[in-house]
């Protein structure tokens, strides 16, 4: 009986190397990486060309001066055919020319390096403010509120977390400075000296998509709840902490790293609105100087890192939810 | 005349909407912000303009500004530019959309394809960027911040109404159309769009208020609108610098901000609610049933009794917001080492039976018994203490192999955390265990298959692993809900014949639950046979096939086809199906369905009371005719 029982076993034990789909989409993905990169090189570009009229003569006023404007419009290589400036512009970037600044005179490159680790650092530290909150708060609510228990609680995480995803960031930054700057003095209003000038910025990035996520994470969590293997875990008479850390949430960060990596882009894109609110010295502020100075390779620069950046979120998304659920990978085939 | 139709049951599903709390304060907040935007530049204009320099305290509500102006007064001016700006850019963005989004069903395919390409592609950046780069584009000002918004809003109305568009043009009355020849342009104008222009308004509307905030967000940066005019974005970014002085100046138009924002978007999502049809959050009815009751003393306790149950009763709400009682009344019991067979239709309640025994029941579910012993221990009072007691002496397996193993975790620590939670096993000690258990229930290179993950087993295999992960402990009861039902045959005759291995070797009681009689009756010593979550029946299993007595058993054994069935005659079947438990008669629940029915039956309820040793039977009409029983084997 025992012999029988085993080689049923082993004829139906089912062959671990198959065909696996994790390189085809590593490449689609990468290819579609790099073919977004190369739309957001060449709109970047003709940014410039976009413009109705001359760019030179709507940075230098109609009155500036004939020479100088003719000397600027060489300066951006404007004079050339639009072919040779692309090729110019796309092994510029190659090797990390950014162009100079038309007002400071300063290499592009050279800004983008000062500004840069500003802007990376709170919105790092933004994110990792979002999934603090959001995936204890979205856990803690689906557990209280499963089967319409608590529907006080209930009502209540709906309308907090609402009204917080419905604030732009801006207006919760003002909001913020007035409230913990201006009345309570607790940190400083602008700037970014100390570690305490961080916690304003960080906040106003953060809270709207904490809010949003712990909304995703409830749902996620109250789906998984209801599957029939934390019935098993019940029945294995396991503490609820272990139901809930071990085999509920891990079955939930699909879909919350889907939203995540979604709410991520908005950070960064958040970085600008914020950064001018409390005068932080990143790429946000340059972007808004530079585009009402009309400073354009400095506003090309930075909507290339920006968009690069956002880009870089998408793939890395994309790759971590093939690893986390294999199955996302193989339905897209 | 359907048009007439139509129109008011429209009409109808959006009075729902302002219905909705959140929907009636959304089309309040969008009516009185756009009467502010006709009429604030009339009667509050010369206000918002005139200079008082010596502006004493009082004579302006929220003070004014660094000239001198008030507040109060330019906040509700800029009300008509702020909103104005907003519903331009979201109709410039709602027009390129549909145009781009249609544009693939009239084109060609290649340019069709482009398009969705480009469509694809402008959707991946965050709106603001798109916004900024064309700002830089259009220039600054209030005409480049339009342009720039409505085009950034462009790509995902085309992405909207190229799904809506394909949904739609699946449906016959288009293909109706395109068979009849109709042109690409009129299937668009008369069939397409006026079908989709609902989702298409309401997403507009839920857009326009991320519109005004982007709106405003472009003003404060100083990109949007200009000096000397002002919208509430320009006000903030005025106010902020003053905060100090005058916080007044910066939060009042970002409440306006927050509160316009908020109409917009919770007008819009309350209405794709309602008019999707998603049910809104049905009130919660009464709570009727009493909780938990506390156990009776146990009174006369056979030491070879498992498990006593007396008087359970499982209740539920309904979806109408009543409760309704699922499992009424049952009564059993399990001697060590004896399997025992619930039978019954699906709905019967034998599975929330296993649930509420095994107290795995959740809320809002309620369970009530006279008496629940486990091992002598009542399971009424507490869960808690109880925990490594069921935990270790009660062993579940369910009916979906592959939906009961967490899909994420290796199969061997699946099993080796029972013996780490109540065993206070180590690690290592426990997955030693597991692969030892995984043996005993004969896996295949168990050592092998518990660094496994459940998709990569067979539904036999999977099964094996639950009940090896029952075995992790010493299980004195495996109650078994359907585990054979999502099996092929082969496989399940080497399940069950698992389960009688274990009830041998660990001398564990077996609770089995099966809607199949035929499984059952080979396995088991006694059945229970349970209809509308009562059980009408309870017998040997020998007996079965000569002496049962209650009609619904008797039609469950008629139905179940057997090797000697003819096959030429068409297989028995009960007409009709079990009641929904909130429609229970109050006599016997199968009189509708029984051919031996009188008013008797339906009007009074029968006992289950015994009709010999081992037999008790719930019936006004017990059947002896052993004809009847017969006609399985004709």
């Amino acid at each position: 009986m025992t012999t029988d029982f085993t080689k049923a076993g082993a004829i139906r034990l089912p062959n671990r190397r198959v065909h696996r789909p994790g390189t085809d989409f590593v490449i689609r993905r990468t290819t579609r990486f790099i073919g977004s990169l190369w739309v957001l090189v060449t709109a970047s570009f003709l940014m410039i060309h976009l413009i109705p009229g001359d760019p030179v003569r709507a940075a230098l006023g109609l009155d500036a001066p004939p020479d100088l404007v003719a000397s600027r419009r060489a300066q951006l290589g404007l004079d050339r055919p639009l072919w040779r400036q692309y090729v110019d512009y796309v092994t510029g970037l190659a090797h990390g020319d950014l162009g100079t600044s038309t007002l400071s005179r300063v290499p592009v490159s050279q800004i983008v390096q000062d500004r840069l680790p500003a802007t990376v650092e709170i919105a790092v530290l933004s994110f990792v403010v979002v999934m603090l909150i959001a995936i204890p708060v979205g856990l803690l609510a689906a557990v209280h509120t499963r089967g319409g228990r608590n529907r006080g609680l209930d009502l209540g995480f709906a309308a907090t977390t609402a009204f917080a995803a419905a604030i732009p960031e801006f207006l919760l930054a003002v909001g913020l400075v007035y409230v913990f700057a201006v009345e309570l003095q607790w940190f400083p209003v602008a700037g970014r000296q100390g570690p305490d000038s961080y916690v304003l910025p960080v906040l106003a990035l953060s809270l709207g998509s904490a809010g949003a996520l712990a909304r995703v994470v409830r749902v996620e969590i109250l789906a998984v709840l209801d599957q029939d293997y934390v019935r098993t875990a019940r029945a294995k008479r396991l503490p609820a902490r272990l139901i809930y850390l071990r085999h509920a949430l891990p079955n939930a960060l699909t879909g919350t790293l889907t939203l995540g990596g979604l709410l991520i882009m908005g950070l960064i894109a958040g970085t600008v609105l914020v950064e001018s609110v409390f005068a932080w010295p990143g790429l946000g502020t340059t972007i808004v100087q530079s585009i009402l100075q009309k400073d354009y390779p400095v506003v090309q620069a930075v909507v290339l890192v920006y968009g690069t950046g956002v880009l870089l979120v998408n793939l890395l998304v994309d790759l971590l939810l093939a690893i986390l659920d294999p199955r996302s990978a193989i339905r897209e085939a | 005349m359907t048009n007439r139709i139509r129109a008011s049951a429209t009409g109808r599903r959006w009075m729902a909407v302002f219905r909705t709390p959140v929907g009636a304060t959304g089309a309040f907040l969008i009516l009185v912000f756009l009467l502010l935007a006709l009429v604030a530049p009339l009667v509050w204009g010369e206000d918002a303009a005139r200079i008082d320099v010596d502006g004493g305290p009082g004579r302006h509500l929220l003070g004014t500004d660094s000239l001198g102006r008030d507040i109060l007064a330019r906040v509700l001016v800029a009300s008509r530019l702020s909103i104005g700006l907003t519903l331009l850019s979201t109709a410039i963005g709602l027009t390129i959309g549909i145009l781009l989004g249609a544009a693939p069903s009239v084109l060609g395919r290649h340019a069709g394809r482009a398009v969705t390409a480009s469509i694809n592609i402008a959707v991946a950046f965050p709106g603001l960027l798109v916004v900024l780069f064309f700002a830089v584009v259009f220039g600054v000002g209030m005409r480049g911040a339009v342009l720039a918004i409505g085009l950034a809003m462009a790509p995902s109305f085309a992405r909207l109404t190229q799904t809506l568009a394909a949904s739609v043009e699946g449906r016959e009355y288009v293909a109706a159309a395109r068979v009849a020849g109709v042109g690409r342009f009129r299937l668009l104008f008369r069939h397409i769009l006026p079908n989709i222009a609902e989702p298409l308004v309401i997403n507009a509307t839920i857009a326009a208020g991320g519109a005004l905030l982007t709106f405003s967000g472009l003003s404060f940066l100083g990109i949007g609108v200009q000096a000397p005019s002002y919208d509430w974005g320009r006000l903030l970014g005025e106010g902020l610098n003053r905060i100090y002085i005058d916080p007044a100046a910066a939060l009042a138009p970002g409440v306006a901000v927050v509160a316009a924002g908020l109409g917009f978007s919770m007008f819009g999502e309350v209405a794709a609610k309602v008019l999707s049809g998603e049910q809104l959050r049905p009130g919660e009815g009464p709570l009727t049933a009493s909780s938990i009751a506390a156990g009776v003393a146990a009174e006369s306790t056979d030491d070879d009794d498992v498990l006593v149950v007396e008087g359970l009763q499982v209740y539920a709400p309904s979806g109408q917001g009543e409760w309704v009682m699922p499992v009424r009344d049952v009564s059993f019991h399990l001697k060590r080492g004896e399997t025992v067979g619930l039978v019954g239709e699906s709905g019967c309640g034998k599975s929330l039976t296993a649930m509420a025994i095994a107290r795995l029941t959740e809320a809002p579910v309620r369970v009530r018994a006279d008496r629940l012993d486990f091992l002598g221990e009542s399971l009424l009072v507490s869960r808690r203490a109880h925990r490594k007691l069921l935990g270790t002496s009660l062993a579940m397996v369910f009916q979906d192999p592959m939906a009961s193993l967490n899909p994420s975790k290796r199969v061997g620590r699946q099993l080796a955390e029972v013996s780490e939670v109540h065993n206070d096993l180590n690690r290592r000690d426990a997955m030693e265990r597991a692969v030892d258990r995984l043996t005993a229930v004969h896996m295949p290179r168990a050592r092998q298959s518990a660094r496994q993950y459940p998709h990569e087993f067979s539904g036999g295999m999977r099964q094996r692993a639950m009940i090896g992960m029952g075995l992790m402990g010493s299980p004195r009861l495996v109650i078994a809900d359907e585990p054979t039902t999502a099996l092929d045959v082969t496989v399940q005759q080497q399940i069950l014949s698992l389960f009688e291995e274990v009830r041998s070797t660990q001398d564990s009681a077996v609770l089995l639950i099966s809607h199949d009689l035929a499984v059952v009756e080979q396995v088991c010593d006694r059945i229970l046979v349970m209809y509308a979550g009562r059980i009408v029946e309870e017998l040997l299993s020998a007996d079965v096939g000569t002496s049962a007595r209650h009609p619904y058993t008797r039609a469950l054994l008629a139905s179940a086809p057997h090797l000697e069935t003819d096959r030429d005659l068409p297989l028995v079947v009960i007409e009709g199906s079990p009641p929904d438990p909130g429609l229970v008669s109050r006599g016997c629940a199968f009189a509708e369905r029984c051919e031996f029915a009188t008013d008797r039956c339906r009007h009074d309820l029968p006992e289950l009371v015994p009709t010999a040793s081992d037999h008790r039977v719930a019936c006004w009409h017990p059947q002896t005719d052993p004809t009847y029983l017969s006609r399985r084997t004709t």
